[in-house]
């Protein structure tokens, strides 16, 4: 066990654990954001540099500070680090100059574009970045890939996070999707164009951060803050299906199907794509009640939660938010 | 006249052949080591002599091979790096074509002080034709009994392969040339783990440059502590500086540390002064990544000292006044260099060799190149000087690898040195891009 120090709040965590991960054992506002690391994907993470964070103190034996920010997502704890997250105007700044670099070649389409309310990279932007941009050239497009009759592929909007190929990889018997080209040329693509077809291949939209990767029988057909979601499970045929699903109703009409995600954005159990594409009745299901929705707030718009906190990092939190906090802890969230 | 630890035979005829190379003293570094020393005391030979990574970072070598992590039964790997392509920087390939089993037998030397019965040469892939040299000098050192099985009936196996690499300038970064080596997209690794634990397929490994593998058989046949005695302070021994840009005499020396920066430019010995009889504007000492320093600064340190050719020497003052030493790429501008194209034109290069993983590198270098573009095509802004600035620093220090530095610092320096230049461009866009026209705030084209 190590115990770590993280924005003045101690933590025991198992030796090897990752900070990022220490972090989300406190919960809450101090975790750093992260746009690429995603714990089911092994070898996922360090890319986006979203959840960057400065280490005060390197570990008891060894107190230096790192000499640079390190990915909290991919840098395991030491015993006795102190590390420095919303408590470090330098990680601040930072932060906001990455949400800039994401943004600079981001088309901005949020309008039209389906992944709108539940976008890591709006929420992101809106919780870091700032309202006005420097970037005066011309931002870069990508022509569409057609990559099959589910998934609409939008490269302009992808901000190689790496999370569908890490998908592809370890879901998958065969990738037939990847990195091509470098730098800002680099694209997510099927080598001369080809279609994902696999059993599994649905579950590239969910990890997708961005609406890069879109699910083509949702597409266009509704906002997702009109949309009612709802817990759901079937027996599904397939053993490597959980068969564990959200229902996204508008009236009676199921829109679309989706795994279920917790409060990270983060799918644990992946569903097949008969589950997702093809079992649009309700009665295909059995509904176990209303999900639970956080984060993404349009769609828990008037579902209002007291937020969450940890007093400890406030200090000077008025009397009556203390008591209220008390009478009503934060809830731990999650399904 | 300088020692020439490294290049003292590399004119001789046919030295690229094993009998000729033998005849000048060749693999003795290997007999002595093998039948007279542990693995443990070359390592120790090679800590005495000081010598530092003559890839660019300037660690220590020895301290680096002591980090080297030795589970039982597990293999371990020494990976030469090869894949030079800093722009300024030609010395390996030099080194490499002229003298191949130079390398070879300090491949040998520190693989049997590593411990490692396998090792590799990452050569960059353009450089086709040094590989055909390489593999035809290995096949010589196989047949004489210096690689394979039981080298010098000592019991020691040694296989070593050359691999090119695909054209990448990121693949020398040493975690990015593991998974490159290993068949991967050459993408940086995160670290930690490093290399010296979970290297080459997740093994422990070294990653060497050229340079520093051949001066490991002149440790050894003469030892570390005489190795030391050249140089000045911590930067022993000698070093390849392949001089390029407007110089009389560009070329790649062997210098030994500690030379002068001044009579390095215009002594004779060397590169031999200014061409044209022009005057010297900007220096950048290392590669293109180190940052550009004027003339005031590259001979004399902000405190009035004569700079000297070392590690310390150059970095002295920091980023502010100083630079680096770097891989010894040095490329000197003379007065009628435009600051703002140079700055462009290693700004497209980092922006085209960036390999797009981590979000401030990839988006990064490239809203830099376009600004740069923008500036020397007469249509910059005022705003965009602070703009170029910020976004370096956004850059630096957050990516995977040091390639985010690497196009970061040549921006902050030129700016840092040559702001007036800059500005210059902006306001007069009309002049600031018409062919044989610099800045007139130093000395015009006569």
């Amino acid at each position: 066990m190590a115990k770590i120090t993280f924005d003045g709040i101690e933590v025991e965590v198992p030796d090897g654990t990752t900070i990022l991960n220490a972090a989300r054992t406190i919960g809450g506002s101090i975790v750093p954001p992260a746009m690429c690391y995603y714990t089911p994907l092994k070898g996922s993470g360090g890319k986006c540099r979203a959840c960057l964070v400065r280490v005060a103190a390197g570990s008891a034996k060894d107190p230096r500070p790192m000499p640079k920010l390190v990915a909290s997502c991919v840098t395991p704890v030491q015993d006795g680090m102190v590390v420095e997250n919303t408590t470090s105007q330098q990680v601040l700044d930072v932060r906001k100059g990455i949400v800039e670099m994401l943004l600079i070649n981001h088309p901005l389409d949020c309008p039209v574009c389906d992944q709108a309310g539940e976008c890591d990279l709006q929420n992101f932007a809106f919780e870091h970045g700032v309202s006005t941009t420097r970037y005066e050239e011309e931002r870069r497009t990508f022509e569409k890939i057609d990559i099959g009759p589910l998934i609409q592929l939008h490269m302009t909007r992808c901000i190689l996070c790496y999370r569908c190929v890490y998908t592809a990889d370890q879901l998958t018997e065969k990738r037939v999707h990847g990195v091509l080209g470098r730098g800002d040329a680099a694209e997510i693509g099927t080598y001369i164009e080809n279609i994902i077809d696999n059993e599994f291949s649905g579950n590239v939209i969910d990890v997708c951060p961005v609406g890069a990767l879109t699910d083509k029988t949702f597409r266009f057909k509704q906002r997702v803050w009109f949309t009612k979601p709802v817990n759901a499970h079937r027996a599904c045929e397939n053993p490597k299906c959980c068969g564990k699903v959200v229902l996204w109703y508008k009236g009676k009409d199921v829109m679309r199907v989706t795994a279920r995600k917790d409060q990270y954005g983060e799918v644990k159990e992946w569903i097949c794509n008969t589950c997702r594409f093809d079992k649009k009745e309700t009665a295909d299901w059995t509904i176990e009640g209303p999900a639970h929705i956080d984060r993404s707030s349009v769609i828990s718009a008037n579902h209002y939660e007291l937020p969450v906190l940890n007093a400890q990092v406030i200090a000077d939190l008025p009397e009556s938010s203390v008591r209220d906090l008390e009478q009503n802890p934060p809830m731990r969230l999650g399904n | 006249m300088g020692r020439k630890l490294l290049t003292e035979h590399i004119n001789v005829e046919g030295i690229d052949t094993l009998e000729v190379y033998r005849k000048h003293g060749g693999y003795r570094s290997v007999e002595k080591a093998i039948k007279t020393m542990t693995p443990d005391e070359v390592v120790e030979e090679v800590k005495k002599s000081g010598l530092r990574g003559r890839g660019g970072a300037g660690f220590p070598t020895g301290m680096k091979w002591s980090f080297l992590a030795k589970p039982e039964g597990v293999p371990r790997y020494l990976v030469c790096n090869a894949d030079e392509s800093e722009p300024g920087t030609f010395k390996d390939r030099q080194l490499m074509s002229k003298l191949p089993h130079l390398l070879i037998e300090g491949m040998i030397t520190s693989s049997y002080a590593l411990g490692a019965n396998t090792s590799y040469i990452y050569i960059r892939g353009e450089l086709l034709y040094v590989l055909r040299i390489l593999e035809k000098a290995i096949a010589e050192a196989y047949a004489a009994g210096f690689l394979g099985k039981n080298i010098l009936g000592s019991g020691y196996d040694l296989d070593l392969y050359v691999h090119p690499g695909g054209g990448a300038y990121i693949c020398g970064e040493e975690t990015a040339l593991l998974e490159s080596l290993e068949g991967k997209r050459g993408n940086p690794r995160n670290k930690p783990p490093f290399p010296a634990v979970q290297g080459l397929y997740a093994r422990p490994t070294v990653v060497n440059n050229v340079e520093s593998i051949a001066a490991v058989p002149v440790i050894v046949n003469d030892g570390g502590d005489e190795y030391a005695k050249i140089g000045i302070g911590r930067s022993t021994g000698t070093k390849l500086i392949s001089a390029c840009g407007h110089l009389n005499k560009p070329g790649i020396y062997e210098i030994e540390l500690g030379v002068p920066v001044e009579e390095f430019i215009y002594s004779d010995e060397y590169c031999g002064g200014i061409w044209k009889g022009r005057d010297l504007k900007a220096v950048v000492a290392g590669g293109s990544s180190v940052p550009i320093l004027p003339k005031e600064l590259i001979l004399k340190t902000a405190a009035g000292e004569p700079r000297l050719m070392t590690y310390e020497s150059l970095s002295d003052g920091g980023f502010v006044t100083g630079t680096m030493l770097g891989s010894g790429g040095f490329i000197a501008m003379d007065e009628t260099t435009c600051i703002v194209r140079n700055t462009w034109n290693f700004s497209r290069f980092y922006h085209h060799e960036s390999c797009g993983q981590c979000s401030p590198c990839r988006e990064g270098t490239g809203w830099l190149e376009k600004i740069l573009h923008r500036i020397e095509h007469g249509h910059g802004t005022e705003r965009d000087i602070d703009v170029l600035a910020s976004v370096a620093k956004q850059i630096e220090g957050n990516t995977i690898c040091p390639l985010g530095e690497a196009a970061a610092w040549p921006v902050s320096a030129a700016i840092r040195h040559f702001r007036d230049e800059f500005e210059w461009h902006i306001r007069h866009p009309q002049e600031a891009t018409r062919p044989g026209v610099v800045y007139p705030g130093k000395a015009v084209l006569a």
